[in-house]
């Protein structure tokens, strides 16, 4: 068996050296589904002449990749005949650093996994730290209130950054420009709150780093009087825009049972109709107690979602004006001395709080055995962390489900038949971002 | 903070009807509010699709544990302990519950059925969990490594893969 490069079986193979069984099965892996639906599907294209097809590689440097993505693309002419995404390439063993590092410290170490969205990452860890310590019920009001305005002025960022890549990998180039202009006036709030724009550590198990400054109340609302006519600008340059439309509409199309066979949540679930959003069926923080729509799609194409995640932003705008009518006074993390340090201030003056900020900062706190999973809405979909504890103050094993890895397998459905410059289009739809997937 | 999915789990008919912690004939735990099945390793896939009938269509989450330096953990008393252990997280999106199946693997042969033909989203965790622990998905379409190089040698998530004590393994370069 000769292999094009030593890729081994990561590689897509010329067809005359597979086996019919294994080109089922590649034809099969292009759609990643199950040979039994494969068949179902009944409209695999006829094998086409070895020398109509090649094999040619799309990344792993490629703008429109979005990181490190490598794509092996079969093409017949322009059209996309096989696709298999390779992945691995921004891989950091971060679950592996896990494991060393205390529960204290974890919080470094998700944040950067999904760098477009690291509060999300760190709720879900600091959530699921919670739940393994029985304290998930005791974190104070102000707390979540505070998570949640992070969390939703996070998903506004993340999504902004996909109107600036989705426009730019599309050609709008100015689209670009605009994304990232009104993402850094989000961006400058975090930095404010957390010191950081991005990476920032400031969810903690038992609520977080800091109280908010003062005036950010005029901040955000600054941020919110600026958006919404940002984005109808957004819609004039692109939603209403017959080429927008045309290079968009009907690409990429997903349907709801493949998308839940694949595991596919967040917006490309969404875009496909299926009403499935954490925030709203499974509510985590406060969410039951704010009122927002759930954006579905009922085309599960690429512009659906895109439509999706602009209106998302409009969703997030509106919970956020909310919480900052019941954001409530109060503590900002909890008052349980297994789990906070103690004030600055106090050490000072108090010889036990020097001893309790030093133990707790280099022995970290125990946390009982046990195995729990927790999931939140992240703007890319299901974000889950599972957290296996030996009764230490490390993680005995740290597994984040990390949405842009499940939903980077619909990428090969989504392509296939479709053509080269489309592809481009749906790695951009499905917002994976690289640091997630190989963690 | 709210966790209705428990809420949802403990009103639900189906679980009021088998009092004893039992489904499928597997013993079922609590973990933290959260539904626990320790499956078989040969009925393994057979209940991911009786699961599957009942209602959790969705394979969100599927990795691994490797026990090896905590074998005295609390399983019950059927389960017999191994040094793997395969972690699978359902989900019913129609009565939104989730159910967690934790599968012992023993170590001399690591290996478990695929739920690929069940769950075709399951291809790249258990590609990631072939990779990261060694452990074998009969019937996988693709058994390769997917985030390590093709030619790494060991098994990264695995305990005894001691951080730092491996030489960074590059291709065509000097070792």
């Amino acid at each position: 068996m000769t292999l094009i490069s030593d890729e081994g079986a990561q590689e897509l193979r010329p067809r005359s050296e597979l086996t019919a069984s294994e080109l089922l099965r590649e034809v099969a892996s292009v759609l990643r589904l199950s040979e039994a639906e494969a068949a179902k599907l009944g409209d695999l294209p006829e094998d086409p002449d070895e020398d109509q097809t090649m094999v040619i590689n799309m990344g792993p440097s490629h703008p429109s990749t979005h990181g490190v993505l490598r794509l092996m693309l079969e093409l017949q002419g322009e059209t996309v005949l096989r696709c298999k995404p390779i992945i691995g390439y921004l891989h950091t063993g971060m679950e592996k650093t896990g494991e060393q590092l205390t529960f204290m410290q974890g919080g470094t170490n998700v944040t950067r996994m999904d760098y477009a969205s690291p509060l999300n990452n760190e709720l879900v860890f600091s959530m699921a730290t919670e739940k393994l310590l029985g304290i998930d019920g005791d974190i104070p009001e102000r707390a979540q209130w505070m998570r949640m305005l992070l969390s939703e002025l996070n998903r506004m960022s993340s999504h902004l950054l996909f109107m600036a890549t989705n426009g730019m990998d599309l050609g709008a180039v100015s689209m670009m420009i605009y994304g990232w202009r009104e993402r850094e006036e989000v961006l400058r709030f975090f930095q404010k709150v957390t010191g950081l724009r991005m990476n920032h550590n400031f969810v903690r198990p038992g609520g977080l780093a800091a109280d908010l400054p003062p005036g950010w109340r005029d901040d955000v609302l600054r941020i919110l009087d600026m958006l919404p006519e940002r984005l109808e600008e957004y819609d004039t340059l692109m939603t209403g825009q017959p080429i927008w439309r045309e290079r968009l509409q009907g690409v990429g199309v997903i349907t709801p049972s493949e998308a839940l066979a694949l595991g596919a949540t967040g917006p490309i679930l969404r875009s496909t109709g299926v009403e499935w959003d954490l925030r709203r069926h499974d509510p985590y923080l406060r969410y039951d107690e704010v009122e927002f729509d759930l954006i579905v799609g009922s085309y599960g194409d690429a512009f659906d979602r895109y439509a999706i995640r602009l209106n998302e932003i409009r969703e997030s705008m509106r919970i956020v004006r909310q919480i900052l009518d019941l954001m409530p006074e109060g503590d900002y993390r909890i008052q349980d001395k297994k789990v906070t340090p103690p004030p600055r201030a106090r050490i000072d003056e108090s010889m036990e709080a020097l001893i309790h900020h030093f133990k707790i900062f280099t022995e970290g706190f125990k946390v009982p055995e046990g195995e729990v999973y927790v999931a939140i809405e992240s703007p890319r979909g299901e974000i889950g962390c599972y957290i296996a504890s030996d009764g230490s103050p490390t993680p005995y094993r740290m597994h984040v489900r990390a949405p842009s890895f499940v939903n980077i397998q619909c990428l090969p459905h989504m392509m296939r038949g479709g053509l080269v410059a489309d592809a481009v289009a749906v790695i951009s739809s499905v917002d994976p971002v690289l640091g997630e997937v190989d963690r | 903070m709210a966790d209705s999915p428990d809420e949802t789990i403990e009103e639900s008919s189906e679980v009021a009807e088998v009092p004893e912690p039992e489904m499928f004939g597997c013993p079922m735990t609590d973990s933290r509010g959260q539904l626990v099945l320790h499956v078989d390793r040969d009925r393994y896939l057979d209940v991911a699709k009786q699961l599957a009938d009942e209602g959790y269509a969705m394979c969100v989450d599927l990795t691994a544990v490797d026990y090896s330096e905590h074998m005295e953990r609390a399983l019950p008393s059927s389960a017999t302990a191994e040094r793997f252990e395969v972690v699978v997280n359902l989900l019913d999106i129609t009565h939104r519950r989730r159910i967690r199946l934790r599968v012992q693997v023993p170590e001399g042969d690591a290996k478990v059925a695929t739920l690929f033909d069940l769950h075709p989203g399951t291809e790249a965790m258990e590609r990631e969990v072939f990779d990261m622990f060694g452990i074998e998905f009969d019937g996988h379409p693709d058994p390769s490594r997917i985030l390590m190089p093709e030619d790494w040698n060991g098994y990264p998530l695995r305990k005894d893969f001691q951080v730092g004590t491996i030489p960074v393994q590059f291709k065509g370069a000097a070792s």
